[in-house]
């Protein structure tokens, strides 16, 4: 279901634990991770992470602020975006 | 993994973080015909409740799109049947009571304007259409969310020079009655030549006559990303390059305004109206369509080259925007409104940018004379000349123009108007001294012109 895909990209200096503490949150909430890119640029950690929300067991709000919440404790910039956005965007 | 690249959501979330895309306005449009009485306090009650069956959710969905899609959307607009219709059958028309109605209404559904305190009266006015002119400027000092358009003019029927004259003088009064607040009446009133029936924009939304019950109208704001992307272009780059950059990121801003109103409308339950490709710019700095002609090699808006220059941004922005949704209306082109463009108010300030070269830029840019903040002692004979000029270029080249000037009370060349928000601030510039009194008050109707011979 391509209603249900988001794409989240987390950017922020890098540090131990990154990926473990993200990949839990959507553990949590029942949030399938089906691909990661990561890369350093420019001294900064930017991760990519593409999920299904179809099976989470929270609203969308509240996964929202739960990845939010995250990103503040850890000083990292957080977007949580439908896919949709995105092949809108960049394909004809 | 999907075929989108990290390069590709990277460079949208700089297109939102950076260059302020957004999504300048959905507009809900709704008919009010089934709201006529003879009874004007019916007739209100009717608006009234029907705005509030129909709009109610709108503020909420957007706000729920906005968090899903990290996409601002900056206001909620309606847009309903124009009122001279509505109140023209009662036995008293008292249109201000109307007004008030969808103030009240707009306020309670929690949208930010509401247009449609509007009459089209190129060819003459009915009844209803003089007693709703006549109640504009009082309108527009006892509410704070209406908005009011006059057609008077188009290429079918001409120019109505009285409607004109009228107007001038309408302009003047609600700029006056709102002399505590630099004239803000006159910011939330425009006069067009061929005024569109679905433009989400304001202050001429309304729905118009050719309209279903309702729909959702949608309005883009792109100028900041268009300006990044002309400004990463090497500086000796040919014309046919530049268009194509600009070509490219026109369909990205639409193509992101269509995706937003048709998952609007489908959670609204209603069908989806148009998107307006306007590019229209924002007070915050670098959002601006006069840096956008700025980037491509003009040391400042307004100097020679300034009509070309926004000539082919207006073109390369339509060609753009058409490849990504097969409904396009509204005014789609570059919104050039003084007060509400940084790099406008810059240029204007420092007289590169004058009252005339913004007449000559409207011939060829979608609107017209939008924001400009003019003496207060300037009259109602050369606003309405003002106007004429502008219907004229309308008329003329089939197109949409428009006038929303603001004679700012007690305010001379040089003073500094400031409304806030969207609104933005601008310098009063300098009008013609020279009088066109005899002229705009012959009266009649200036002819519609030959569509043939096209010279």
């Amino acid at each position: 279901m391509e209603e249900s895909k988001l794409v989240i990209t987390i950017t922020g200096i890098d540090k131990v634990g990154i990926v473990a503490r993200f990949a839990n949150v959507l553990a949590q909430h029942q949030v399938n991770i089906e691909d990661i890119r990561q890369t350093i640029m420019q001294d900064y950690f930017v991760m990519i992470v593409m999920a299904d929300f179809n099976k989470a067991n929270c609203s969308f709000h509240e996964f929202k602020q739960h990845l939010l919440e995250l990103g503040k404790e850890m000083d990292m910039e957080i977007w949580v975006q439908r896919k949709k956005l995105f092949d809108k965007m960049h394909t004809i | 993994m999907s075929r989108i690249t990290s390069h590709s959501i990277l460079e949208t979330i700089n297109m939102i973080k950076l260059h302020h895309l957004d999504i300048r306005t959905v507009t809900l449009s709704l008919s009010l015909r089934d709201c006529i009485s003879t009874d004007i306090k019916e007739t209100g009650s009717n608006v009234y409740e029907k705005i509030i069956k129909y709009a109610s959710k709108l503020s909420p969905i957007a706000k729920e799109i906005e968090e899903e899609y990290s996409i601002p959307i900056i206001n909620k607009r309606i847009a309903v049947t124009p009122i001279s219709i509505i109140g023209e059958s009662s036995k008293k028309t008292d249109y201000v009571y109307l007004a008030t109605m969808l103030d009240k209404a707009a306020k309670e559904v929690n949208v930010d304007f509401i247009g449609g305190y509007s009459a089209l009266v190129e060819k003459g006015f009915t009844r209803g259409d003089i007693a709703l002119i006549e109640s504009i400027p009082e309108t527009l000092k006892l509410t704070d969310r209406v908005c009011s358009s006059i057609n008077v003019a188009s290429s079918k029927a001409g120019i109505n020079m009285e409607a004109v004259l009228k107007m001038g003088q309408i302009v003047k009064q609600a700029a006056n009655l709102t002399s505590d607040r630099d004239g803000i009446g006159a910011a939330k009133l425009v006069i067009f030549c061929n005024t569109p029936s679905d433009n989400p924009f304001m202050a001429g939304a309304f729905h118009g006559y050719g309209e279903p019950e309702y729909n959702l109208n949608v309005g883009v704001s792109g100028p900041g990303v268009v300006r990044a992307a002309v400004e990463a272009l090497p500086d000796d780059v040919d014309f046919g390059e530049l268009a194509t950059k600009i070509k490219k990121i026109a369909y990205k801003i639409t193509s992101t305004g269509e995706l937003i109103g048709r998952e609007m409308a489908k959670r609204l339950d209603i069908p989806f109206g148009v998107i307006d490709l306007s590019l229209a710019p924002t007070p915050a700095i670098g959002d601006s369509v006069a840096n956008i002609l700025e980037a491509m090699g003009l040391e400042k808006c307004g100097t020679h080259g300034t009509t070309a220059a926004l000539a082919m941004l207006n073109d390369a922005v339509k060609k753009g925007g058409i490849m990504a949704s097969s409904y396009v209306g509204g005014l789609s082109g570059a919104f050039i409104p003084v007060s509400e463009d940084a790099g406008m108010i810059d240029a204007a300030k420092c007289g590169a940018l004058t009252f005339d070269k913004l007449e000559a830029m409207t011939s060829v840019c979608s609107v017209g004379l939008d924001m400009i903040c003019i003496p207060g002692s300037t009259t109602a004979e050369t606003i309405a000349g003002i106007i004429a000029d502008e219907m004229a270029i309308g008329m003329i080249n089939k197109k949409t123009t428009a006038v929303r000037v603001i004679p700012v009370p007690n305010k001379e060349i040089g003073d500094y108007a400031v409304y806030g928000g969207l609104l933005g601030e601008a310098p009063i510039i300098a009008v013609n001294k020279y009088s066109c009194d005899k002229f705009v008050n012959r009266g009649g109707r200036i002819p519609a012109p030959i569509h043939s011979l096209n010279n």
